[in-house]
């Protein structure tokens, strides 16, 4: 087993951890989360086949991976600034209780 | 090389887990932030030190300080925290088969997969390097996520902000 192998299969283990707990938990902050242990998990992929990969450009990976993480700040910011103004509506973060607008 | 690599994926995997098993919603962000700063420490082993850095500034350094400002604003009792209703058990049971079902496919499509063979040492990777890149080749990119990132704080603080209660008196 190569590194390259080795290293996908951590990746693999940590996306669904995130998936995991994205889809079984109902706070909210804990599913926002979830999400960016999977987000942590393509930047994984990302470095493992810039380091591993056949041919290495010199940077390409590595800009990939800042331009994701800008993304997942970005991200990060409005979730829990929308959980912040949920909760000041309900009362209450966890997921179920949001279903105002369930048709 | 490798010994340091298992360490470090078990304290990453071990530490997300058990982030996302427990009850007490400090506890599980202070886990991730343990399992981020071990993704850091994998992208040091890799030798993409800038990645690392950034990973420790952004996610260690900011995102964790937002979560714990997002948990202790919307803390609640802990008394209704505590009762699992069958319908989130089952849930559970439910993103639990998922997950697995998902892990075994990923697995077995890696296990089985085969890639040329890898280069010995890391790219050569200066800072110099990837300023030059973001600014030349990745220059609009750079542009735009700027802007992502200006709109998304903007937004975020229009989200959050409380409406100040205005007093008709102060009005002019």
């Amino acid at each position: 087993m190569t590194p390259l192998h080795l290293c996908l299969l951590i990746s693999s283990g940590l996306f669904c951890i995130g998936l995991t707990g994205a889809l079984a938990r109902s706070n909210t902050i804990l599913v926002l989360l979830g999400i960016e242990l999977m987000l942590n998990a393509a930047n994984l992929n990302f470095i493992a086949f810039w380091r591993f990969g056949p041919a290495p450009s010199p940077a390409n990976g590595m800009i990939f991976v800042l331009f994701a993480i800008a993304v997942a700040a970005a991200e990060a910011a409005v979730g829990l600034a929308l959980i912040i103004a949920v909760y000041r509506h309900q009362k209450n973060i966890r997921l179920q209780e949001a279903n105002t607008l369930r048709g | 090389m490798t010994f340091a690599l298992i360490s470090i994926a078990i304290i990453m995997l071990g530490s997300a887990a058990a982030a996302m098993l427990l009850r007490n919603l400090i506890h599980s962000a202070l886990l991730l932030i343990l399992s981020w700063a071990s993704v850091a420490a994998f992208y040091l082993w890799a030798g993409a030190e800038f990645a690392a850095f950034a990973q420790i500034l952004v996610y260690v350094g900011a995102i964790s300080m937002v979560v714990l400002f997002a948990v202790l604003l919307t803390r609640q009792n802990q008394v209704a925290d505590v009762v699992i209703e069958p319908a989130s058990r089952q849930r559970a049971t439910t993103a639990l088969t998922v997950g697995a079902c998902l892990a075994g496919i990923l697995t077995a499509a890696v296990v089985a997969s085969q890639f040329p063979a890898a280069a010995l040492t890391a790219p050569a990777t200066t800072v110099k390097l990837i300023g030059l890149e973001l600014m030349y080749r990745h220059g609009a990119a750079l542009l735009i996520i700027g802007v992502i990132l200006t709109v998304a704080l903007i937004g975020a603080t229009l989200l959050a902000a409380t409406e100040a209660k205005r007093n008709p008196e102060d009005a002019p």
